[in-house]
């Protein structure tokens, strides 16, 4: 099976990244050879097969409902790319 | 033999013991490992990161703590060197990636904060697959490791520089992580003893996720026993790690007896066969008429779900992968691009776009691709379904078997660039690997001797919490192998 | 044409826990930005959520509550889409396995119940928030946005109806019915305006049969806007349909101010969400005991105290309503029942007087300076007589000034209804001295002439005399 380039296009906004033509040629090549590998697992009879999403047994692991200290706001914002008035700044929305 | 190369060829625990019965100082140790790295990282570059003055501060934290507390500091003062997926507080982690060049935590990884709670002193963070996507660490942003062996080749990966710090003597021991055969291959490549613990065993609290079902810490060691002592180390419940299991941890490497005899050992068909390189597959017969002379049983067993075992596993890892990589873009913490932008959605695009290196971008588009409407059933679900029955082999096997072995990677350390253009290629590295970390089942890795000069590594798979029993069989076969002197012969300077 | 409206809702609600769904942040509204944050709370590497007991028994008891049935094995999926405000670029939310379904609520419309079914209740986590910063002071037009994650991670239970809604009316009051519920609940405070109770609606019109064309509205942040949105989107789908055009499918934005909803402006890319099973969270398979525990925690909830008040109390539906739809009210109610006042009278006072006190003043009941008690003590002062009804109106006003009690307040100012009739007596012979010409009017048929001299007793006695005695008195007297 192939992936054309629009599909490359449109998995790339997806993931939110932009693919210059040459990655778009490329990636398009590259996934469609993986899928292509992986297209084998149709062959597998899978009816009353249960999908393993948990590959432990654990169930119910829950925490009792008590507040820990949050971060000092030093250690929030001491990574951040960009900053106003001490506040995570991206640009505009919309 | 000077003073300090023969300091660094002691195992972990010597060291340990050395330190405690204070016959070597903490500083001694510090100091001669630092000059070791010194003088082999312009060959391996197996570090990203090396923080000596915060060693240092380490060393005089642990020695006061040590003179008060010394019972709960066994490995006061013996070097290590850890992944850079691992959260060092205050110290750069970066994955890899120029996403995280600059990264500084703001916190431990639980495995972080055991080790320094049990004395052992971090010296650096070391080289990997850009955020663990790959099999030979070349993806890494900052430059491949090379391999000790042979620096035309690659370390394997994606805890390449883990095992070629390790192979090297850099440091005695190491971290790695192991999403599909990420600590075993580049221990089978390095020529050292990896293993990769049954899922949940030990804490990913502070583990970068790549793909959170299959991702496991684990130790890395010249040698079982050190690997043993240092899983002893790391292992253990955690409540900050929602999928962490409640279980009594033994002391692992206090109790290895190298006891074989009537154990069951199963050689997996499907991981044994003709994709296994002649040279490797020479010396794994070799170890299997070496185990049965120990006194195990050996015969063959089958497990038919493992032959899409590699497609499930790039479908699976891919997809949690596309999900959890989400996260960096450039909002509240590490790269973002410098190039003008009109609104966040550009400064997305351009940041993910310039940060992330191709085979990071390869598999969050495979992973979007197999979650995405329409292709959900057909990739995604259907994979999740074989892992069901892959999971179910291994449990048939364990009614057979007590253990399962086979090579660990189908080829020897191959040539820097080799793979690297092909994808497919590079995915067949981790073929022996991968269903392990789908089962979510222990197995190791230790060195059986060498191919053209080059090390072969030896899997040995338990079932769920067998690590005990994969670490006895190990050092059995490790003794009688006695490969650990070729190492030296090899890496260090005579 | 007749038109038939249907409207299902989606509604979030903050649950009130201590901590974050999924980490130990404090679970508080507001704050300065980003200081209720950890490693989860802003994505960092590695970091891993663990679920918050508290708000998973918060959800299963509001599923009950709404008669759902708890699913014996639920797990929680990731959403995956980008947004400055979220952490991760995935939410934590529930999705084809979800904590709890098939549930239904009864509301009263006064002449008819409407039964609403309940899709499904399920458990997610909030998202932080964008403060946008420009001129506009909105999303459209900000020069840039800064991002708060100290709501990300707060706890939200979903309430998804079947379109089983008829009215924007009957939306309204399933909200509000809702809300009440959830506060007798104890697990949010529900307030729209700080956004843990936040509502969105599907709205199709149809002419015929078939289900007409869904359209989404959102960004209603009161009652009254969720039903101004709706009554706008009615009229706007009918008017189409009239003139024989057709609905798009969309989604609205209701702007308050302008009184309407407009498109939302989308991507080009249609959402894909890309759910898949949460690794990092395994499976709640909940103890049924614990699900039972859970259930005898449940109060008695608003439809059964209403039916109760009527009978127990013999209280009129309407003042039974007012009283049951705010759980403060009806605890101040019950508490002042328990005194030797009548409870009709209490209920009168509570929906009247004192509501509108309450009202003018913007407090809570149980921000008020009186208490049940004193209440009780007010309306037994005026059964006995003790007091006129417009004293006790006075008397009232001065318990929320000073926080004093209605018998204090009466002895201070001297306020004891004067009903002693020899004393009377004694006032109105004098008023009626002081004042012959009205008595001789009287008397010559001018019935004008009696308000005039009662007028004159009660003032007189400042008010303490009860009015309709002395009116008996006088034209006892002026008759004799
Ligand atoms: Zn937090």
């Amino acid at each position: 099976m192939a992936i054309s380039e629009e599909e490359v296009e449109h998995i790339a906004k997806l993931s939110a990244f932009f693919l210059s033509d040459e990655e778009k040629k490329v990636f398009a090549k590259q996934l469609s050879e993986v899928l292509d590998c992986a297209d084998v697992i149709s062959e597998v009879d899978t009816s009353n097969v249960k999908p393993t999403s948990y590959i432990t047994n654990l169930v119910n692991v829950l925490r009792e409902d008590e507040v820990k200290p949050s971060l000092s706001i030093e250690e929030v914002m001491k990574n951040a790319p960009h900053v106003y008035e001490g506040v995570f700044k991206v640009p505009r929305i919309i | 033999m000077d003073f300090k190369n023969k300091l660094i060829r002691k195992s972990a625990l010597e060291l340990a013991k050395l330190i405690a019965t204070g016959e070597l100082s903490a500083e001694e140790v510090t100091s001669a490992f630092l000059e070791r790295i010194e003088e082999a990282e312009p060959r391996l570059h197996a570090f990203i990161n090396l923080f000596p003055d915060f060693a240092f501060e380490e060393v005089s934290r642990m020695e006061a703590r040590f003179q008060k507390d010394g019972e709960n500091t066994p490995f006061a003062g013996v070097p290590v060197a850890v992944k850079d997926d691992l959260s060092t507080k205050e110290l750069l982690t970066t994955c890899g990636s120029k996403m995280l060049e600059n990264f500084v935590p703001v916190y431990d990884a639980t495995v972080v904060k055991k080790v320094k709670d049990a004395g052992v002193v971090l010296l650096g963070k070391t080289n990997m697959d850009e955020f663990a996507a790959g099999s030979s660490t070349e993806t890494s942003y900052f430059g491949p490791t090379m391999n000790p062996w042979d620096t035309s080749r690659v370390p394997g990966g994606s805890s390449g520089g883990s095992a070629a710090a390790v192979a090297s003597y850099e440091v005695p021991w190491a971290i790695g992580s192991d999403t599909g055969g990420s600590i075993r291959q580049p221990a089978s490549f390095c020529g050292i003893v990896g293993m990769k613990p049954t899922y949940g065993l030990v804490s990913r609290y502070g583990l970068t996720a790549f793909a959170s079902s299959l991702d496991q810490v684990g130790p890395m060691a010249r040698n079982v026993k050190d690997c043993a002592a240092m899983l002893g180390v790391i292992a253990g419940h955690d409540s900050l790690d929602g999928t962490s299991i409640q279980v009594e941890i033994p002391g692992y490497s206090g109790m290895l007896g190298g006891n074989v005899k009537g154990v069951k050992v199963g050689v997996v068909k499907e991981l044994a066969g003709e994709s296994i390189e002649a040279g490797v597959l020479d010396l794994f017969n070799r170890s299997l008429d070496l185990l049965e002379g120990l006194g195990a049983c050996v015969e063959e067993v089958s497990l038919p779900s493992l032959k899409y075992a590699l497609s499930v596993y790039s479908i699976i890892a891919s997809a949690e992968a596309s999900s959890n990589l989400a996260r960096y873009d450039g909002v509240r913490y590490g790269f973002r691009t410098d190039e003008p932008v009109e609104d966040v959605w550009e400064m997305y695009a351009k940041t993910r776009a310039e940060g992330f290196g191709m085979e990071v971008k390869r598999r969050i588009m495979l992973g979007t691709y197999v979650l995405s409407a329409g292709h959900y059933d057909q990739y995604y679900s259907k994979a999740q379904m074989i892992r069901t029955l892959i999971a179910e082999d291994f449990s048939s096997a364990w009614e057979k078997c007590d253990l399962l072995v086979s090579p660990t990677s189908p080829t020897t350390a191959f040539q820097l660039g080799e793979k690297l253009v092909d994808p497919l290629k590079m995915y067949m590295a981790d073929m022996c690997t991968i269903p392990v970390n789908l089962a979510g089942i222990p197995a190791i890795s230790i060195p059986c001797g060498l191919s053209d000069g080059l090390p072969v590594g030896f899997q040995i798979m338990g079932p769920p919490l067998g690590e005990l029993k994969v670490l006895d069989v190990a050092y059995a076969m490790e003794g009688a192998i006695g490969f650990e002197e070729k190492t030296a012969e090899k890496v260090l300077p005579s | 044409m007749r038109f038939e409206t249907t409207i299902g809702l989606e509604i979030h609600v903050e649950l009130s826990t201590a901590s974050k769904m999924f980490c130990g942040c404090s679970a508080l509204f507001g704050g300065e930005p980003n200081t209720h944050t950890c490693p989860g709370c802003l994505g960092h590497p590695g970091s891993l959520p663990v679920t918050n007991r508290q708000a998973v028994a918060y959800g299963i008891m509001l599923a009950l509550a709404l008669n759902c049935e708890i699913a014996p094995r639920s797990i929680f999926h990731r959403k995956n889409y980008f947004y400055p405000d979220m952490p991760k670029n995935y939410q934590i939310s529930q999705y084809d396995v979800p904590l709890s379904s098939g549930g239904s609520l009864e509301i009263d419309m006064g002449d008819y119940i409407r039964r609403v079914g309940i899709t499904r209740v399920h458990l997610e986590e909030d998202t932080g928030k964008s403060i946008h910063v420009g001129e506009s002071g909105r999303i459209h037009g900000a020069d840039f946005s800064l991002e708060d994650f100290n709501r990300a991670g707060i706890p939200l239970a979903e309430i998804v109806t079947e379109p089983h809604l008829k009215s924007p009316e009957e939306a309204r009051v399933f909200l509000q019915s809702l809300r009440s519920i959830i506060i007798y609940l104890g697990i949010s405070d529900c307030k729209m305006e700080e956004g843990s109770l936040r509502c969105d609606a599907n709205i199709s019109i149809s002419a015929d049969e078939r289900i007409g064309t869904k359209v989404e509205v959102k960004n209603m942040n009161s009652f009254k806007s969720l039903y101004r949105a709706l009554v706008f989107e009615e009229e706007r789908q009918r008017s189409l349909l009239q003139e024989g055009k057709t609905i798009v499918q969309e989604t609205r934005h209701w702007d308050e101010s302008n009184g309407v909803a407009i498109p939302m402006r989308t991507k080009e890319e249609a959402f894909d969400y890309r759910y898949f099973p949460e690794p990092d969270l395994v499976p709640l398979e909940l103890d049924p005991t614990w699900v039972e525990e859970i259930r005898k925690k449940i109060p008695e909830l608003p439809a059964a105290k209403l039916e109760r008040f009527q009978s127990q109390y013999s209280l009129p539906q309407d003042v039974a309503m007012v009283l049951v739809g705010e759980e403060e009210m009806a605890d101040f109610f019950e508490r002042s029942a328990d005194s030797k006042a009548s409870p009709v009278e209490i209920g009168k006072w509570m929906v009247g007087d004192i509501s509108a006190i309450l009202n003018e003043k913007g407090i809570s009941i149980k921000e008020a300076p009186i208490s049940p008690q004193m209440l009780g003590e007010l309306v037994l002062l005026l059964e006995e007589r003790t007091i006129s009804s417009k004293m006790a109106k006075e008397v009232l006003l001065e318990v929320f000034e000073t926080g004093k009690s209605p018998r204090s307040i009466v002895e201070e100012k001297n306020l004891l209804q004067i009903t002693d009739e020899k004393e009377l007596e004694k006032i109105i012979d004098e008023v009626m001295a002081e004042n012959s010409k009205a008595v001789d009017d009287f008397r010559s048929g001018k019935e004008q002439a009696l308000k005039f001299l009662i007028g004159n007793v009660m003032k007189k006695t400042r008010g303490k005399a009860n009015p309709s005695l002395v009116s008996d008195m006088v034209r006892r007297k002026l008759s004799s």
